[in-house]
């Protein structure tokens, strides 16, 4: 870690360019009845982007309603445990509903006001992008319909009944894997069917151009806050940063404005399931292939005849075959390292957590948290490692109960 | 000429409308697939669409899904697609066969390929649906090198600015999408589809074809009072499922009944 690697001049605010392409990937691979829809979307975006009334009404949601900033937190006795770099927390998993999510559905619950659809629609695997959906839908007065792959609805039952009580419907999906990756496919559909009536708020930084981009944007108040917190509390900028990697949001989230500082080394964590050498996994990044799904190219995971395979994580949030496309971009320019964690090492990181600091972290930030442990064992006591908790993981506990045998 | 223009060309100058159906490959099962294409043919089929199954068809309905589905668990490939058309060309040289799919099969096979690959197989005409003219140049150009035809979607969403940069890139024949929605949806507005014809028509000289929510043969007859082609899908793919046990001549005797209805309501527009 003494010896970072040099890390190209590029700048990291030209893409997406203005196809929505972050060098080969992102793009708008939708069918033609959605274009038009996502040339509106594109159009309003740039238009209210950079509106200060637009940007202050967002900082102003962010502070009074999810509670922002965040705090970053400096976990002191899981540091000493671990014996090697000071490990910083931002404490996303302590944002109204749970999670980063809400970040991105303030933000796009904004765009749809300003396009005076009266219905909103999303697609959830864990389902904390969906009760962010819906909380932000029931705020704003909006009908909203969440798709669910009905796998998911089985493993996420209390996120199902939130959503529930927040008044949306949930529509379990039966068909494919019945995960995330179905749930997007409906939602589609869904969309196509409503599209003069309907946002469809997509809850990564996944799908065809402008998500890619709006949402990174929505995310990004969160590494905004943590360069500025390190600098605060520690006089210099972190020599890492980790976060978990499914479609990529919380990550692009913490990365992004880190990109430009050439000392900060990036690392994203993959699900890899039951390990990388199984298949059994959901890391496109370490063990996929180019491909194009949901309306982006971006790596995939995928059979010999291009099929779509089903993935295998523990975490629901983390179980989809695709990623965000500028993290596919951050791999080949070599500015992100992707690795991946397995189902064991993420549910010891959750229990660890849980017992030294106190904080019960979702199971898909603590794929983050094992691989920050493992990097933290090899770097400097000087040195600093910024992890995003991105989510707290309550919803996770009747998930791990059953791993231990015990009903709750 | 490719088999498609000539095909059209020769019923626009006898004042006839096209019959377009649409079966997946592979459905219910490989060995099913060539007799129900001869049998499409047979029935009145002026030209075959071939679904490619996809594990992720987003733009279909719950019946076509079940289609690919089906044929994907039955093994069918790109690959053995490709194959099922070079075996259909063995016995068929007239009718043009159009492959319908995603963008991923074939991103996966390489443009330049699949491209040729097809060409050699005897496929027409390709429409992917995920690849809009944005996004579709790289595989157009490989395929107008084959020789193959670049079919495209418009939808009652796209305006005739828009409309117009896809006719240019397009050749064989527009395929109109009826309505917003997927494939197999219940609520075709056939005015409005008259109407939106009419506009395309201010634009281009391809034929245009109409499929999407097209269910019987009033409905393609009314259509295709407007249109230069029906496309059928749902209501075959449908039949697929139904007889999933039966033997290919059983299901290929079903198809034709549900196609030969289809044909005379149409022929009914001459």
């Amino acid at each position: 870690m003494n010896n970072p690697k040099p890390v190209p001049a590029i700048d990291y605010q030209s893409v997406p360019d203005n196809r929505g392409h972050f060098g080969p990937y992102g793009g708008k691979f939708v069918s033609e009845t959605l274009m038009p829809a996502l040339e509106e979307l594109e159009t309003i975006y740039n238009r209210l982007k950079d509106d200060p009334d637009f940007i202050a009404e967002f900082d102003r949601d962010l502070a009074h309603y999810v509670g922002r900033p965040s705090p970053l937190y400096f976990a002191e006795h899981w540091s000493r445990e671990v014996g090697g770099a000071q490990i910083f927390l931002k404490r996303e998993d302590l944002n109204h509903t749970g999670a980063h999510k809400v970040n991105n559905t303030i933000g796009q619950a904004l765009l749809a006001k300003h396009t005076g659809k009266r219905r909103v629609i999303a697609e959830t695997g864990a389902g904390q992008h969906g009760v962010a959906s819906a909380t932000v839908a029931a705020r704003l007065g909006l009908e909203c319909q969440v798709y669910m792959g009905a796998e998911d609805v089985k493993r996420q039952a209390l996120n199902v009944y939130r959503m529930k009580l927040l008044g949306a419907e949930v529509v379990p999906v039966q068909s494919g894997s019945r995960t995330l990756k179905d749930a997007m496919n409906e939602a589609m559909r869904d969309w196509v069917t409503n599209v003069d009536d309907t946002f469809y708020i997509i809850g990564t930084v996944a799908g065809p151009h402008p998500y890619p981009q709006l949402v990174r944007d929505f995310q990004c108040v969160i590494g905004r806050e943590a360069r500025a917190q390190c600098l605060d509390l520690t006089g210099r900028l972190p020599d890492a940063l980790v976060a978990c990697v499914g479609g990529g949001s919380n990550a692009i989230g913490l990365f992004h404005p880190f990109l430009p500082d050439q000392t900060v080394a990036m690392y994203g964590v993959e699900a890899g399931g039951l390990g990388l050498d199984t298949g059994k996994h959901a890391a496109p990044l370490s063990d996929g292939i180019p491909g194009v799904l949901h309306g982006n190219r971006t790596y995939l995971m995928e059979d010999e005849d291009g099929q779509i395979i089903e993935t295998h994580s523990v975490s629901a949030g983390l179980d989809y075959p695709g990623v965000g496309p500028e993290h596919a971009w951050l791999k080949d320019m070599k500015r992100v390292e992707y690795v991946a964690v397995d189902d064991d090492e993420a549910l010891a990181a959750f229990r660890k957590l849980t017992l030294v600091e106190g904080i019960l972290p979702a199971l898909e930030s603590s794929h983050a948290l094992a691989y920050a442990e493992k990097l933290a064992a090899q770097m400097h006591r000087d040195e600093i490692i910024v992890v995003n908790l991105s989510g707290r993981g309550d919803k996770d506990i009747l998930t791990v109960a059953a791993l231990d045998g015990i009903e709750v | 000429m490719n088999r498609i223009t000539e095909s059209l060309s020769r019923l626009r100058a006898q004042g006839r409308k096209a019959l377009v159906t649409y079966i997946v490959s592979g459905d219910p099962y490989p060995e099913a697939s060539l007799p129900a294409m001869h049998a499409l043919v047979a029935a009145g089929a002026d030209i075959i669409e071939l679904g490619v199954p996809f594990s992720d068809p987003m733009a279909e309905g719950p019946v076509i899904q079940r289609g690919h589905e089906r044929a994907l668990a039955a093994g069918t490939s790109l690959r053995s697609t490709l194959a099922l058309v070079s075996a259909f060309r063995e016995s068929n040289r007239d009718t043009p066969v159009v492959l319908m799919g995603y963008a991923n099969p074939i991103e996966r096979m390489g443009y330049r390929a699949f491209a040729e690959a097809a060409a050699g197989a005897g496929v027409d005409g390709v429409l992917t649906v995920d690849l809009p003219a944005e996004e579709a140049q790289g595989l157009n150009s490989e395929l107008k090198a084959a020789g193959i035809e670049t079919i495209f979607l418009l939808a009652p969403t796209t305006a005739p600015a828009r409309a117009e940069r896809i006719a240019a890139m397009a050749s064989g024949f527009l395929y109109y999408v009826s309505l917003k929605g997927v494939t197999g949806a219940g609520h075709l507005d056939v005015d409005a589809v008259k109407a939106k014809l009419a506009m395309l028509r201010e634009l281009t000289d391809l034929p245009l074809c109409v499929g999407f929510g097209i269910k019987d043969a009033a409905s393609a007859k009314a259509i295709a009072a407007s249109a230069d082609g029906a496309v059928v899908g749902s209501l075959l793919v449908d039949h697929m499922g139904a007889a999933a046990a039966a033997d290919s001549e059983a299901i290929a005797a079903g198809l034709v009944q549900r196609v030969a209805p289809i044909r005379a309501a149409i022929n009914e527009m001459n």
